[in-house]
């Protein structure tokens, strides 16, 4: 991460002043931290601290894919209700597997496996669709928000699909358990967010996507494959919704029509907290990192006080996102 | 202007008039629910369908349209569609938002037919025939009654609450007065929105805030297994116990069970909508008087009664 500062883009003056479009979202990230340790002395504990990641690690693994469709000058409003039918589908696949296959991880690995997939598909099925079919991404992930949700619900039959006991027993550890006391989410929300920026930063596809959001004309005429490339953004974003439901499945073992719901919003909030412009053109995988922790804390502060009555959850949230984007969007201009 | 309303008042009466004499051999009946967009409301869509599969049979002169909307504006058009082109007789309807909807249901039952509200008071009296509802503060008094035995000496407690709407706040009221001039102190309540993923979320940060606590009330059994699972992870499953609403057949398997952590549920049937649907039935098929309130206990389920709330077959 440190190579972050120094070969940020279009620089508002060159000289002595700090860079708050740099370090807007660690400023906001830092009062955050100074306000929750004086709110509660728990808040720093390594319990405290952990359960927030891993509980930020979806929606953080999304945001990453989401960092490049925004980039690329697109957007995917699908992918809480892609999330909901995936853990769904996954539970039933994964239930319908254990007269064949018996109790254990081969049956855990097959759900992960179907997951990943249908993530793919997905975004397969929402970049043709934009690439190919001409249509706008904010009409057809809109259309496939409705058509995933309504899924699951259809799937559920209204209710809640459960995981068998015993399969989900084998499968708990995902969630629960980690490698030196980090729990998996946290290392695979990292692993994600390391990778993300190095093909950000240092692959083609990664300048590529930068240089569709900024201008598609230019970048069709400078030979880039430009549906391909869109088209590949939301293949990303599909498998990564795969991946951060096999996260989640582990946690509570069920599925309902109320899973994911909102997390699109989520998404694009901590994409934008981190510094990414919303019309395209410019990503910071390192930035969305920060805002879906910011996120993540606000929810978690909330809940570790008090002072502020809960009918009012709402506007503080409200209030701290739109100062974390003021702080470093704030003297642009001066 | 005036002749077109006189034109339009007379079609209105002919179009009673030829609506009570269909009225005699065939009957329609409207039932409108919010989606199932949690727990609670799945069930209540499931038991909906389940009760008109049921009557169909039972009376194949009533014919019902069931309707199934995910905010008020498309349940009100719902019942409007229903009225104008169905020509229902009678509406069943559990509205999703019961203050917006008011003045819609109003005009149904100022169009002559008979209405029945489910679960969710409106906002001015005297609108519904029928009024078929859980008890909402007894849900609260009932959780209170059972921690307070419970805890006879008193202790911490935390409070999960649902949606910031009537019903939570009924709940909530019954419950607070339930417990007052006992021993417990309630460390502080939150919205987890009767929902197993904030149900774990509130929880986890509960846990982390406060090192001793004795009993967690959630008031629904949707943000209890969310909660459940947090205090696994904490492991401290052994300091306290749960105390859920609404009567899920996972929770209800884990109460007859004998489970230390989730001793007891209170009863929030989404099968009240089944009740409100055959009494509106048999009014108007039978002809029997069911007009007034029909309030459903919200009974504490243990080990003892709990097999008399367990249906396999029920999704929620």
């Amino acid at each position: 991460m440190s190579v972050s500062a120094p070969d940020i883009p279009a620089k508002p003056k060159r000289g002595f002043r700090l860079d708050l479009k740099t370090v807007g979202p660690l400023l906001a990230l830092a009062l955050l931290v100074l306000l929750g340790i004086s709110l509660n002395e728990n808040f720093l504990s390594y319990n405290n601290l952990t359960n927030v990641l891993a509980r930020s690690s979806f929606i953080g693994i999304i945001a990453i894919g989401a960092t490049f469709v925004i980039t690329a000058g697109g957007l995917d409003l699908s992918v809480g209700s892609m999330a909901a039918v995936i853990a769904g589908v996954m539970i039933m696949v994964m239930n319908w597997l254990i007269p064949t296959m018996g109790i254990g991880w081969g049956v855990v690995i097959a759900g992960m496996a179907t997951g990943i997939l249908l993530g793919g598909v997905a975004g397969v099925f929402n970049g043709t669709m934009i690439t190919r079919g001409r249509i706008e991404a904010f009409i057809v992930t809109l259309g496939t928000m409705g058509i995933f949700r309504s899924l699951v619900t259809f799937l559920a039959d209204g209710g809640t699909l459960s995981l068998n006991f015993q399969v989900a027993d084998v499968y708990r550890p995902v969630y629960y358990a980690g490698l030196l006391g980090v729990p998996w989410p946290i290392i695979v929300f990292a692993l994600v967010a390391i990778g993300g920026e190095v093909v950000m930063r240092y692959t083609a596809f990664g300048r590529y996507c930068a240089a569709i959001g900024s201008n598609e004309q230019v970048a069709r005429y400078s030979s880039i494959n430009v549906d391909n490339v869109r088209l590949l953004t939301y293949i990303l974003q599909g498998v990564l919704v795969g991946v951060a439901v096999l996260l989640y499945v582990p946690r509570l073992g069920s599925a309902s029509s109320t899973t994911g719901v909102l997390w699109e919003l989520e998404a694009i909030a901590g994409v934008i907290i981190g510094g990414t412009t919303l019309k395209g053109g410019y990503g910071r995988i390192w930035g969305t990192v920060v805002g879906v922790v910011i996120l993540g804390l606000i929810g978690n502060i909330l809940n570790l006080q008090s002072l502020i009555s809960p009918y009012l959850n709402g506007a503080f949230q409200g209030v701290i996102i739109i100062l974390a984007v003021l702080l470093q969007r704030g003297r642009k201009n001066a | 202007m005036k002749l077109v309303k006189s034109l339009m008042a007379s079609a209105v009466i002919a179009g009673s008039l030829t609506g009570a004499v269909v009225a005699q051999d065939k009957v329609t009946i409207g039932v409108s629910v919010p989606a199932a967009d949690h727990g609670w409301t799945g069930g209540v869509n499931y038991f909906a369908q389940q009760a008109i599969d049921r009557l169909a049979t039972t009376y194949p002169d009533v014919e019902f349209v069931f309707a199934s909307a995910p905010d008020a504006p498309k349940q009100i058009a719902d019942i409007e569609d229903m009225v104008s082109t169905r020509g229902i007789d009678a509406l069943v309807i559990l509205p999703g938002d019961p203050d917006a909807m008011t003045s819609a249901i109003k005009q149904v039952k100022d169009a002559g037919k008979f209405v029945t509200v489910v679960d969710r008071q409106l906002s001015i009296d005297g609108v519904e025939d029928l009024y078929v509802a859980g008890d909402n503060p007894g849900l609260g008094a009932n959780a209170a009654a059972y921690i307070k035995e419970s805890l006879p000496d008193g202790g911490n407690i935390v409070i999960l609450r649902g949606l910031p709407i009537p019903i939570d706040q009924q709940r909530f009221d019954g419950f607070m007065a339930g417990i007052e001039g006992s021993n417990i102190t309630v460390l502080d309540d939150e919205f987890a929105n009767w929902n197993r993923d904030d149900g774990f979320k509130v929880m986890q940060d509960f846990l982390t805030r406060f090192p001793d606590i004795k009993a967690v009330w959630t008031q629904d059994d949707d943000i209890s297994l969310g909660a459940i699972e947090a205090i696994k992870q904490a492991g401290r499953e052994g300091e306290m116990f749960i105390v859920g609403g609404a009567g899920m057949q996972q929770i209800l398997q884990a109460v007859a069970n004998g489970d230390a952590l989730t001793p007891v549920d209170v009863s929030y049937s989404p099968a009240m909508i089944a009740t409100a649907i055959e009494l509106t039935t048999s009014h108007l098929v039978g002809g029997i008087h069911v007009d007034g309130r029909y309030i459903l206990d919200s009974t504490l389920i243990t080990k003892d009664n709990a097999a008399e709330f367990l249906d396999p077959s029920s999704p929620f």
